[in-house]
């Protein structure tokens, strides 16, 4: 991208879309403590902050998905309350999603026009003036894709033109993009880039979320950091660098830490060399000793998971090789990296990690039923003391281990899905977000179990998306960006500006 | 802001794609209709149980093909309407029985009821048992596959408890009704053009009006339309209600058109009637299809058991070359879409 750099307005024009202090929380859960972002039209405005930050939260307020709890909301300063999707499209906002979301049975023209498809003289729907109108708007995007096409089969990049198609056809206002460029090409990137320009030309207001700091500073002409739910501030992105805008980003209190506590670390549990997998992941090498945590940082999507699961047997790869104390583990196989001692801790619990509807006994003994089992039946007696111990060792907070696990909370949840783990006595232990969606004090105690769990000699390799998680727990960082190892910090050198540099690719680090 | 076709500067970094050919490309778009390989193997069997028994073409044999296939093609019109929600209704047959017997008892115990007040009694009835399953499945957030399979035991079961041993027969009936599926115009019994009178409402209600649309929508991906502000549960209720209705109107038809009505009139009929609309073309997981598609597929599969007695085929095997079309229509779908795939990625792939 070899854009030049944005000039700002001298005189700033009003601002067409205001959210203040905008408050919003599910449950305990703080999703948004003080959401404030202001668009003029005419500007391409940068929202940049950590996962979890409350962008996304922001950007469904915007777009009528979510009713904040609290703060103020004015478009073209008239305060609005958005109840339905409908309400926001209609005061001229316009939200494309990371995916977009099309309907895909349905033509590419009646994509765009769906609820509001142009008639003809008998009062039916006209296809031939849809169609003419579809080509009009594609050709002012100077982009060819057929309107008769159906959705299903196009390559992202095309949906998102559908979806700017969609959304100067209602005359926006506000286009919201939610990370748009996540999943393009550099020439899908430049196009697209093209496309808000010209938007950004006649008028409209831009709202662009990216973790991308080299295209935010080609594009845009504002930048607003989010940090925990808050507004951090607002700068002109002629008159600030990455290092302020990334410090802004991280800066916050360190002290929901639990330090890992000094394990001996050991040999060699964990080795991957090489591993590379087409579109995915590429030369991903690295080691996990006994005792130690390593974690693997990055943003989502980086591949974090992917490697992890191809590690663990769920997924191939196509080239390089996984070895579990120094014996080589057969690819796509996971009852063989089970029985040859690691454990994986999905990142969706509830969907990967656990059976919701069955009792905590159960579940915490699911990866025992064999040795649990006699004549191919399972022994109850022997299932509830081989459970009892698990998650009396885990401290379980749990009223019976015949409740259902959807009884309990998060953390506890979490902690039934390690039980289950603990239990095949794994070499290593895979953890994928270990303390999403768990409250403060529960986090505390995964941290305490995990740091626990090193402490006993098992190789543990983290992947998280929270920096303190990763900073207080990990004895080694790997941070992956766009599928590959951009840097790998040892404890003492792994601060959050290291992390989120490497994460958001601005700078190199290799050993 | 739609005049103003200034300042884009992107040069298209693709080629263009494939332009729509102006010769030959309507015949290809018939070949690509999802309706087209059930009218062609309707076309085919008609033609070779003709040249097997001419008498399958006569005048009468016509007449009773249209007949047979007509209350089929009403059901098959509004189950249609259901599954392009992504949704289904098991309990037609049971909503066709609760109004064919309501209308036989009309007439036995309404002595000089007029016809017209049957047929709005009929519909409104087999509206509120309608808008009964779309209440349950929009509110309940509950499949409809199960949610109807219910609602087929409840009004099974009232259709039980209110006839009991009770059967009324035409002769409780005026003539002038039971006459609907004896006269014809051009050779076309009026309860089979009212049929078509149906699909041609709906057919052009599917494609020519944004509600219409908006069903489709649904059933591509419900998730989407509720982001597009489409009103997912308003739709699918009235989906519900048109199906009780066109379920109750074949309810009104089938006690003109048959002799006796009781406590198990059309039971069984649901799974036809899915299998038709399947049959002809219409995604089992909503979202494309056409209720023409499903009324051809309705011809289809009366017309294979008339076609198979007229060639003397043992009636064990009708059931099972039903069978096999639901598999081969099926299949035809899965190919069909895999092929559009295919050429989908090969056209991306020369574009990057």
């Amino acid at each position: 991208m070899s854009q030049e750099p944005t000039t700002d307005v001298a005189t700033p024009p009003p601002a067409v879309l205001a959210l203040r202090h905008a408050a919003k929380t599910f449950g305990p859960v703080v999703a948004l403590a003080d959401g404030t972002i202001e668009l003029r039209s005419g500007e391409i405005h940068a929202l940049v902050g950590e996962n979890g930050a409350g962008k996304s939260t922001l950007v469904k307020i915007l777009a009528g998905l979510y009713h904040p709890d609290a703060g103020e909301f004015t478009v073209d300063g008239q305060p609005v309350a958005f109840r339905t999707v409908a309400d926001s499209k209609a005061a001229g906002i316009s939200v494309i999603y990371q995916e977009p979301t099309l309907f895909p049975d349905l033509t590419v023209a009646e994509n765009i026009f769906i609820g509001r498809q142009p008639k003809g003289r008998s009062r039916l729907i006209s296809r031939t003036r849809m169609r003419a109108e579809a080509r009009a708007l594609f050709e002012r995007l100077g982009v060819p894709i057929d309107p008769d096409r159906i959705a299903e089969g196009l390559s992202i990049a095309d949906q998102q033109i559908i979806e700017i198609a969609k959304a100067i056809s209602l005359e926006a206002k506000v286009l919201v993009m939610d990370e748009p460029t996540a999943a393009l090409s550099g020439v899908e990137v430049d196009r697209l880039f093209a496309v808000a320009r010209g938007l950004r030309d006649r008028g409209a207001g831009i709202l662009f979320i990216s973790h991308r700091f080299d295209e935010i500073f080609a594009l845009t002409d504002r930048i607003t950091v989010m940090r925990d739910g808050r507004y951090i501030g607002t700068h002109d992105t002629a008159s600030v660098t990455t290092p302020v805008i990334v410090r802004e980003m991280v800066g916050r209190d360190i002290d929901q830490l639990f330090p890992k506590v000094e394990a001996e670390i050991g040999d060699r549990v964990l080795t991957v060399s090489g591993l590379s997998s087409a579109g995915v992941f590429s030369d991903i090498d690295f080691d996990v000793r006994s005792g130690e945590i390593v974690a693997l940082a990055g943003l989502v999507g980086a591949g974090r998971t992917e490697v992890a699961r191809a590690v663990f047997g769920i997924d191939g790869y196509d080239s390089g090789s996984v070895e579990l104390l120094g014996r080589a583990l057969r690819p796509r196989d996971p009852q063989a990296a089970i029985d040859a001692g690691i454990g994986f801790v999905p990142e969706d619990r509830r969907k990967q990690g656990l059976v919701m509807d069955l009792s905590v006994a159960r579940n915490a003994t699911l990866t025992l039923r064999n040795s649990l089992a006699r004549f191919g039946l399972i022994n109850g007696g022997r299932e509830r003391a081989a459970a009892v111990e698990w998650t009396k060792r885990l401290q379980v907070k749990t009223g019976s281990q015949e409740y259902a696990v959807s009884t309990l909370s998060g953390g506890n949840q979490q902690k039934v899905v390690l039980a289950k783990w603990l239990a095949t006595e794994p070499k290593l232990l895979i953890v994928d977000e270990p303390t999403r969606g768990i409250d403060v004090g529960t986090k505390a105690e995964v941290h305490r179990l995990l740091s626990d769990l090193a402490g006993r000699g098992i190789a543990i390799l983290m992947i998280s998306s929270e920096l303190p998680e990763v900073l207080g727990m990990a004895d080694r960082v790997l941070v992956m960006h766009e599928g590959r190892i951009t840097a790998r910090l040892d404890r003492a050198d792994a601060t959050p500006e290291a992390v989120m540099h490497a994460a958001t690719a601005t700078r190199e680090h290799t050993e | 802001m739609t005049d103003t076709v200034t300042s884009t500067p992107t040069p298209a970094p693709t080629p263009p794609p494939t332009k729509s050919r102006p010769g030959g490309s309507r015949l290809a778009g018939v070949l690509r209709l999802r309706e087209f390989p059930v009218a062609l193997a309707l076309i085919v069997l008609v033609l070779v149980t003709y040249a097997a028994n001419p008498l399958f073409l006569s005048p009468q044999g016509t007449k009773d093909l249209l007949l047979n296939a007509t209350i089929m093609i009403i059901l098959g019109v509004g189950q249609a309407l259901v599954i392009i929600t992504r949704n289904v209704d098991l309990s037609v047959g049971s909503i066709l029985g609760l109004v064919a017997f309501g209308t036989g008892s009309l007439f036995a115990n309404v002595p000089g009821i007029p016809i017209i007040a049957v047929f709005a009694i009929g519909l409104a009835f087999g509206a509120i048992l309608g808008a009964i399953n779309g209440l349950l499945v929009t509110l309940a957030r509950v499949p409809a596959l199960v949610i109807t399979l219910g609602t087929l035991y409840i009004y099974r079961g009232l259709n039980n408890a209110w006839a009991g041993g009770t059967q009324y027969f035409a002769d409780d009936r005026p003539d002038a009704f039971g006459a609907l599926s004896v006269d014809t115009i051009l050779g076309f019994p009026l309860i089979t053009l009212l049929a078509v009178l149906v699909v041609v409402v709906v057919a052009i209600v599917m494609a020519g009006t944004r509600s219409g649309r908006d069903l489709y929508a649904i059933g591509s991906d419900p998730d989407a339309a509720k982001l597009f502000g489409i009103p997912v549960g308003r739709r699918v209720f009235i989906a519900f209600a048109v199906n009780g209705v066109l379920a109750g109107l074949a309810g009104v038809l089938y006690a003109s058109r048959f002799n006796s009505v009781g406590a198990t009139t059309g039971t069984g009929l649901e799974l036809d009637v899915v299998a038709a609309a399947v049959v002809g073309g219409v995604a089992i997981f909503g979202g494309s299809g056409s209720v023409v598609g499903a009324a051809i597929g309705a011809l289809l599969l009366t017309t294979i058991t008339s076609a198979l007695t007229a060639l003397r085929v043992d009636k064990f095997w009708q059931q099972a070359i039903v069978g096999v079309l639901i598999l081969a229509a099926i299949i035809i779908d899965r190919v069909a879409s895999i092929r559009t795939a295919r050429r989908l990625r090969l056209s991306e792939a020369r574009d990057v």
